[in-house]
């Protein structure tokens, strides 16, 4: 299971500074994708499988296909690919990912290790969790869904 | 952690005969399309024209296999491959019978609709990457069609799992081993049969690939065998929503007299060919039509349907 | 107000679910009662199917009950062609019939569309029920005069336009036609 751990985690990393460096922002929606069910397999391997398939519902399956939905609505052709291309400049990028490799490396380095025994988390204890102790939160976000619901109905009567 | 995954025979086995049979319903679908229509069907190559198969393999196999220049290489070549990978990934959680089945996961409930929704990839990149319109419009009715049947999807099935107490599918066959969830659970049943066929987008919900509007909608612009991967893609998918109907509500391998895999075919069996009844005899609606019934009439009668069946749990 | 949307949402339902079953449900099961009505397919080549009499299939050129060519080379059929299939060019012979020298159809452009027949005083040129005329060469769908004469007389079997017609061949001179009284002679004063 460890080995699962750093292999989706490698992908993840890997994934994510593609999406990052992309030209075409279809290819780096689809990393976007690739990163974000390497993140669920992390989960999966640390003992958190219900998580984990949620995260790849919701995030994989239905909000990166919004964002894909609304990228084929703007119809991105070769402009914006070129527009990315100055964007990525090198001078644009290389101070800024240096201060984010200092960034990394002292957060590693300050990192505790960390037993990674796991004790499988299912859909039982994280319901019991979510309306025990985290009730509370809950109905809050539980609210905003709803004033989002209620303004998105809005928006659309219109 | 208590996985329980089969043996390497067993998954080779489900792999080879899960893709042979969603092969095979190509035959299938023409013969039965035949008979509802008067007509006889692809009778030809070998007894009753069984080798059809084998001839459409080959010439999907020597066909040219054609990438537009102007479309988008990478995710052209990508989006048919998601849709064998996912739907097949699906099968891994099913169970035909004890003793049979890929895995035995405590969320393969939350799986294949995970997977399910992944399967929306293929059919917008797919769309997207061809650059041409009536793709694009393919896609994009794809994608909203797939988007919010999924939501119906998930909700129906929860009646189910509440009813069981479990996500895990096995436990969810065992549980019906005194009545079958469809007299508890018949509206759920209803909508996701409804869900099921909007999900593989075949028809009456086929608005996607939309023939007569649309060209072939998303894969107008494939051949050969990424066609094809599209194709018998439909047919998993058709067989994956017929498992499923039989495992969550048609109590799965459950049965007498005759052995629990041959039960669980007969079940899965009967959906498909109901399925393909649906394709002879239904008209496709329309887009705004199809949108306006979903999130209007089957989204709310899902909740009602969750909330009594959660009250009388409760009871 | 609130009452009435109600009762037109519930009126709404109500009448999707009736449609559903009077509308959806009936036509599945009528479509599905068809697994046992007979098929109307004809299984071609080992079953033939039933050709009718006047379909306008292959074209012919028949000979009249004597047994000599119909055709009299008027040029008729190839100017109503609308594709311009026919070639033909007329020739006499010593007892002064007229026939075609030679009589081609192009059947690559031929659209079987029976103007030919229709124009033909002759009754020589037929349309018939025969259909099957697929080649693997393009050349070999150009027929010839001796591809396209048969022995029989078609459709017609009493046409025979010699037998009423004025003009003299040998063996039958004027006058001698069907229906036909003699040639007045204009320079006898008798009655």
């Amino acid at each position: 299971m460890i080995s699962l751990f750093y292999v989706a985690a490698i992908v993840a990393v890997i994934a994510s500074m593609l999406v990052i460096i992309q030209v075409n922002v279809v290819h780096a929606l689809i990393y976007l994708v690739l990163s974000l069910l390497a993140i669920a397999v992390v989960f999966f391997s640390l003992g958190a499988p219900f998580v984990a398939v949620l995260e790849a519902i919701v995030y994989a399956g239905a909000i990166m296909v919004l964002f894909l939905f609304v990228v084929m609505m703007l119809n991105l052709g070769h402009a914006s690919r070129q527009q990315e291309r100055v964007w990525l400049a090198t001078s644009g990028w290389l101070l800024p990912s240096l201060l984010a490799g200092v960034l990394f490396w002292g957060v590693v380095s300050s990192l505790p290790s960390i037993d990674l025994s796991v004790s499988v988390i299912g859909a039982r204890e994280v319901s019991i969790r979510l309306f025990g102790p985290y009730v509370l939160a809950v109905e809050l976000a539980s609210f905003l869904l709803l004033a989002g619901l209620v303004s998105a109905y809005h928006i659309a009567k219109r | 952690m208590n996985w329980e995954v089969g043996s390497g025979l067993n998954i080779a086995s489900v792999l080879i005969v899960v893709i042979v049979i969603a092969a095979m319903l190509i035959w299938v679908e023409r013969r039965l399309l035949g008979f509802w229509q008067d007509r006889l069907g692809p009778n030809r190559v070998g007894p009753f024209g069984l080798l059809q198969v084998v001839a459409d393999m080959i010439k999907i196999f020597t066909k040219e296999d054609w990438v537009p220049p102007f479309s988008d290489r990478f995710s052209f070549v990508l989006a048919p491959g998601i849709i064998m990978i996912v739907i097949l990934m699906s099968f891994s959680v099913i169970p035909f019978a004890p003793g049979v089945g890929v895995i035995n996961s405590n969320i393969a409930v939350l799986f294949v609709l995970a997977m399910a929704s992944l399967g929306a990839y293929s059919v917008m990149l797919g769309g997207l990457s061809s650059n041409n319109k009536y793709a694009l419009l393919g896609s994009l009715r794809a994608a909203a069609q797939m988007v919010s049947y999924e939501v119906f999807m998930g909700i129906s099935l929860l009646g189910v799992v509440a009813l069981a107490g479990s996500f895990n599918l096995r436990e969810i066959v065992v549980a019906q081993e005194n009545g079958w969830f469809i007299v508890p659970q018949f509206v759920g049943f209803v909508i996701f049969l409804i869900a099921g066929v909007a999900e593989s987008h075949r028809l009456p919900f086929d608005i996607p690939e939309a023939e007569q509007e649309i060209c072939a909608g998303y894969h107008t612009e494939y051949s050969g065998m990424k066609f094809g991967m599209f194709f018998v893609g439909e047919y998993l998918g058709l067989v994956l929503i017929s498992s499923l109907i039989t495992v969550l509500f048609f109590g799965g391998w459950h049965g007498p007299l005759l052995p629990p895999i041959v039960w669980f075919v007969i079940k899965a069996a009967i959906f498909i060919a109901f399925f393909i009844l649906l394709r002879a005899a239904i008209p496709r609606p329309r887009y705004d039509q199809l949108m306006t019934y979903g999130w209007l009439f089957l989204l709310p009668l899902s909740l009602l349907n969750l909330l009594i069946t959660g009250a009388l749990i409760l009871l | 107000m609130s009452t009435l949307i109600k009762k037109s949402l519930f009126a709404k339902l109500l009448a999707l679910v009736k449609d559903t079953l009077t509308s959806q449900v009936v036509s599945l099961w009528k479509v599905f009662r068809h697994l046992w009505v007979a098929t109307d397919t004809v299984q071609y080549p080992e079953q033939q199917p039933y050709m009718f009499p006047r379909w306008r299939g292959r074209i012919i050129l028949t000979r009249d009950p004597e047994g000599e060519e119909r055709c009299v080379a008027c040029n008729l059929c190839a100017v109503a062609c609308p594709v311009d299939c026919i070639a033909l060019q007329k020739t006499e012979d010593e007892a002064g019939r007229w026939y075609p020298e030679f009589f081609r159809i192009n059947f690559s452009r031929c659209i079987m569309c029976g103007f030919c027949e229709e124009a033909c005083p002759t009754n020589a040129i037929q349309l018939t029920p025969d259909f099957e005329m697929a080649e693997y060469k393009r050349q070999d769908m150009v027929w010839e005069k001796e591809d396209l004469l048969i022995s029989g007389t078609g459709k017609y079997h009493e046409s025979n336009f010699y037998r009423v017609s004025g003009k003299a061949i040998k063996g039958k001179d004027k006058g001698e036609a069907r229906n036909e009284s003699s040639p007045v002679d204009v320079r006898s004063l008798l009655p």
